[in-house]
């Protein structure tokens, strides 16, 4: 027999970017255990609904693990206690009956709130747009053999790849840096044959953008890593720091941008 | 702005930063202990020691080194300080729960460990290197007798001109030192931080350079452990070994006995 469970929550609600948010709690019961995190959201909604409240607003879009919209610090950790899964793929057989779950937006100042656990993540896609790119020959398509890449490279800047910018690494941090992030898009283009004209030019773009949109400084704990729905590891964050470094020594010589 | 400007306003540049200068003063933290470790080799070997590095050195290079240490320790603490602001800045409101999921104590408390090092840096040059503690004014007459023992080498009292060579008496100020039970107290409390501070420092100044990748990062967090474990054991043992009575003063400055008795009886 499928298995339920009464749950107290505790979901910060927040107007807009303006107001100022609290914490509501709710009771909900038989919560199948076989439903994911967001469809036991879903599930409050219909009922707040039904009473007529304000559902609770939250991002979500693929719900299955690959689009990093699903967004929520789940008792104290980004998308929850599972290891290397989101909010989305994170099932309510992880927690028991009885058990209160708190549920909150990430916190920090580049991502502030606009309605509930909805927060503006815009500084990421910011990141992006300043190195995020290659030069390529317009027109028709390259062969895909055309240009040989090793396999450990390959497999390198595709495990860096896997990175689906949700920001539970900026969320887990305590210093909230986009370090785990940024590193991993570096990564990603600065290994491939393909990123090397603007290796250097992308490395402090991107770099001086993650600290004008105010993301804090990396401290080497690792709770991105531990945090992170893809487990892309801290060592991406080394390669970052030795790519800056590499690329202010370059740029102090021979201005590369 | 210009290249040397971004990269000490930047996040990972001023990582870098804390991490060669972290370099730096873990390397001196070695040399240090090492030298230190000598006064389990005797009174002249430690006295010997201290005169080398204050006489034979040219005083230049000794204030030079000072010098190159303090502007690292300035530096580092510039950096420690800056980014922790710009990281509180980063989240202004916090979380209502917060879990840490795996990162060490150390690695979340150098903030802590760093700022009674720092007051430790301070009473430990005032002690052992000013001179200057009330009451441990070990240069002042009377707080430490004798003040001036013969330099020994190979066994003999150091000769020139016909005169015995005399140098200050470091063994017995450590011994003094350590013999007052709360400086023993602060001396091993600091190095139990500083070993706190390089169990997650030793390693995470490798991944500030960038140096470090997933299979370095395992040898070297392994490294550190063991540096730190070290460094705490060398430094502490000192006071620790003072007040079991294992190191003793020695007012002949570790002459051997017959010419040490006539030393006594020429005092007397
Ligand atoms: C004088 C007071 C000191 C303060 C305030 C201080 C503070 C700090 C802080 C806040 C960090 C950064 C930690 C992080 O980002 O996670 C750090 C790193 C470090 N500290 Fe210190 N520290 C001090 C003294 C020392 C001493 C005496 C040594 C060595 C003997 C040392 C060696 C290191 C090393 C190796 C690192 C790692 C650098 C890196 O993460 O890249 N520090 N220190
Ligand atoms: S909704 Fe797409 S990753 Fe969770």
């Amino acid at each position: 027999m499928e298995k339920t469970m009464n749950l107290t929550l505790r979901v910060w609600r927040q107007k807009n970017r303006l107001s100022v948010g609290q914490f509501e709690t709710y009771q909900l019961s038989d919560v199948s255990e076989d439903s994911s995190f967001l469809e036991m959201l879903d599930i409050l909604s219909e009922q707040l609904v039904a009473d007529g409240h304000e559902p609770v607003a939250f991002d979500h879009d693929c719900r299955e693990g690959i689009c990093g919209m699903c967004s929520m610090t789940i008792n104290g950790q980004p998308h929850g206690p599972e290891n290397g899964t989101t909010a989305c793929q994170l099932h309510m057989r992880h927690f028991h009956d009885g058990q209160t779950i708190t549920i909150e937006p990430w916190r920090a100042k580049p991502f502030p709130v606009i309605k509930d656990l909805v927060v503006d993540r815009s500084p990421l896609d910011k990141i992006i747009q300043a190195g995020g790119f290659i030069t390529a020959r317009a027109g028709s398509a390259v062969d895909a053999n055309a240009m040989p890449i090793a396999k450990q490279t390959a497999d390198y800047a595709m495990d860096a790849a896997a990175c689906i910018g949700c920001g539970a690494c900026v969320a887990a941090c305590p210093n909230a840096s986009a370090m785990l992030f940024t590193s991993a898009k570096v990564a990603h283009m600065n290994s491939l044959p393909q990123g090397q004209p603007e290796k250097h030019r992308r490395t402090l773009a991107m770099v001086t953008t993650m600290d004008g949109e105010g993301f804090g400084g990396c401290t080497n704990i690792g709770e991105c890593e531990a945090s992170c729905p893809k487990n892309i590891p801290l060592d991406m964050i080394a390669h970052l720091n030795r790519d800056y470094a590499l690329a202010q020594l370059k740029n102090f010589f021979e201005p590369v941008a | 702005m210009s290249s040397l400007c971004s990269f000490v306003q930047s996040t990972i540049g001023r990582k870098i930063l804390m991490a060669l200068t972290g370099l730096v003063l873990v390397l001196f933290v070695m040399g240090h202990m090492l030298g230190n470790l000598q006064i389990f080799l005797g009174a002249e070997v430690i006295n010997a020691y201290a005169y080398k590095l204050h006489y034979v050195l040219p005083s230049s290079a000794l204030w030079g080194i000072r010098i190159f240490l303090l502007v690292c320790i300035a530096i580092h603490i510039w950096a420690a300080v800056t980014l922790t602001l710009d990281n509180r800045k980063a989240r202004p409101q916090g979380y209502q729960e917060k879990k840490t999921i795996q990162a060490s104590y150390s690695s979340r408390t150098m903030r802590m460990s760093g700022i009674i090092l720092l007051a430790f840096i301070v009473f430990h040059i005032a002690h052992f290197t000013a001179r200057s503690v009330p009451g441990m004014q070990y240069e002042e007459a009377g707080v430490l007798t004798p003040m001036e023992v013969p330099l020994v080498k190979h066994g003999e009292a150091v000769m020139k001109n016909g005169h015995g060579v005399m140098t200050f008496n470091v063994n017995d100020m450590m011994i003094a030192g350590f013999q007052v039970w709360w400086v023993s107290a602060f001396y091993i409390l600091a190095t139990g931080l500083l070993c706190m501070h390089l169990t997650h420092g030793f390693s995470s100044m490798f991944q500030s350079v960038g140096l470090r990748n997933t299979l370095w990062r395992k040898r070297l967090d392994r490294v550190a452990l063991v540096y730190g474990w070290v460094v705490f054991l060398g430094f502490a043992i000192i006071p620790l070994a003072t007040l079991a009575g294992v190191l003793k003063s020695d007012p002949t400055g570790g002459l051997a006995t017959e010419s040490a008795a006539i030393i006594e009886t020429h005092s007397k």
